[in-house]
């Protein structure tokens, strides 16, 4: 299982955190990574690899390369973390109740 | 979305919240037990492999509470513990820290529905028996409850840390 607090630490490194957001609008490899960050292919390798760890990334293979993409369980799991489950749950629940109100009035 | 819903003491087993809803008692009750797809982040909130399109409150004590797949697939979340129409509704929630469906986990969610003022209701909601997480209840109740301003802080944090990744 993916912990909030792994996917926060791991976030908690500034060269790992922009790995990722480079990640954000699709899937690349870490050599296409490494370009134009000025970090050596080998250490954008070994950030993947924590945050593959922390379950903010996954892997798949595309021919002979590997393509890292963002793991939305992780994003999810941290999301839940930051809102609190209940109070996102519940909102949308007063929304709907009031929406139906609304619509019974009208009728 | 904090002044709609207040959260109560500390009982380090439970999460209490309570939502004010601008919705006859009726109203609140049909839309909680009866349409949770029109609201349930069933997005995000799911266990099942399939997309999630409903999720279903059987209207008696001992149904199912569970989510319907696209495929048809049904996932178990708990079942019903009390059915009282417009008042109260107890169902368990059997869904474990690792977000697995186990009958044996036995968390307990009461939804009380109080009628308030001349069109409203006043929903008290409590998730309860979280010490059934053992070593975990306190991940799992940092997870359901609100996180408050500090959870606020750290999403600002965030939301900066990936607006300053973007400018680089």
């Amino acid at each position: 299982m993916i912990h909030a607090e792994r996917a926060l630490d791991a976030l908690g490194d500034r060269t790992r955190r922009r790995v990722f957001a480079r990640l954000r609008n699709r899937s690349c490899s870490a050599g296409e990574l490494a370009q134009g960050m000025n970090v050596t292919r080998s250490a954008v390798s070994q950030h993947l690899q924590v945050l593959k760890a922390a379950g903010l990334v996954v892997v798949r293979a595309d021919g002979t390369r590997r393509l890292y993409q963002v793991d939305m369980r992780g994003v999810e799991v941290l999301r839940r973390w930051l809102d609190g489950f209940w109070d996102e749950t519940l909102s949308a629940f007063k929304e709907a109740a009031e929406r139906a109100a609304n619509k019974a009035r009208r009728s | 979305m904090a002044e709609q819903i207040t959260s109560g003491a500390s009982d380090p087993n439970s999460v209490r919240k309570v939502v004010s809803v601008q919705a006859p008692r009726e109203v609140a009750w049909r839309v909680f037990t009866e349409q949770m797809a029109k609201w349930w982040p069933l997005a995000m909130y799911k266990i099942g492999k399939a997309t999630a399109v409903d999720a279903v409150i059987e209207p008696r004590v001992g149904g199912r509470w569970y989510e319907r797949g696209d495929d048809g697939s049904t996932c178990d979340w708990g079942r019903v513990l009390a059915w009282e129409p417009r008042s109260r509704l107890v169902l368990s929630w059997d869904i474990t820290a690792d977000w697995q469906y186990d009958p044996a986990l036995q968390t307990e969610i009461e939804v009380r529905f109080i009628t308030e003022g001349d069109a409203g209701t006043r929903v008290e909601f409590e998730h309860r028996r979280l010490d059934r997480y053992g070593d975990r209840r306190d991940e799992m109740r940092t997870i359901f409850d609100k996180t408050g301003d500090w959870g606020r802080l750290l999403a600002a944090f965030a939301q900066t840390a990936v607006t300053s990744a973007r400018a680089d």
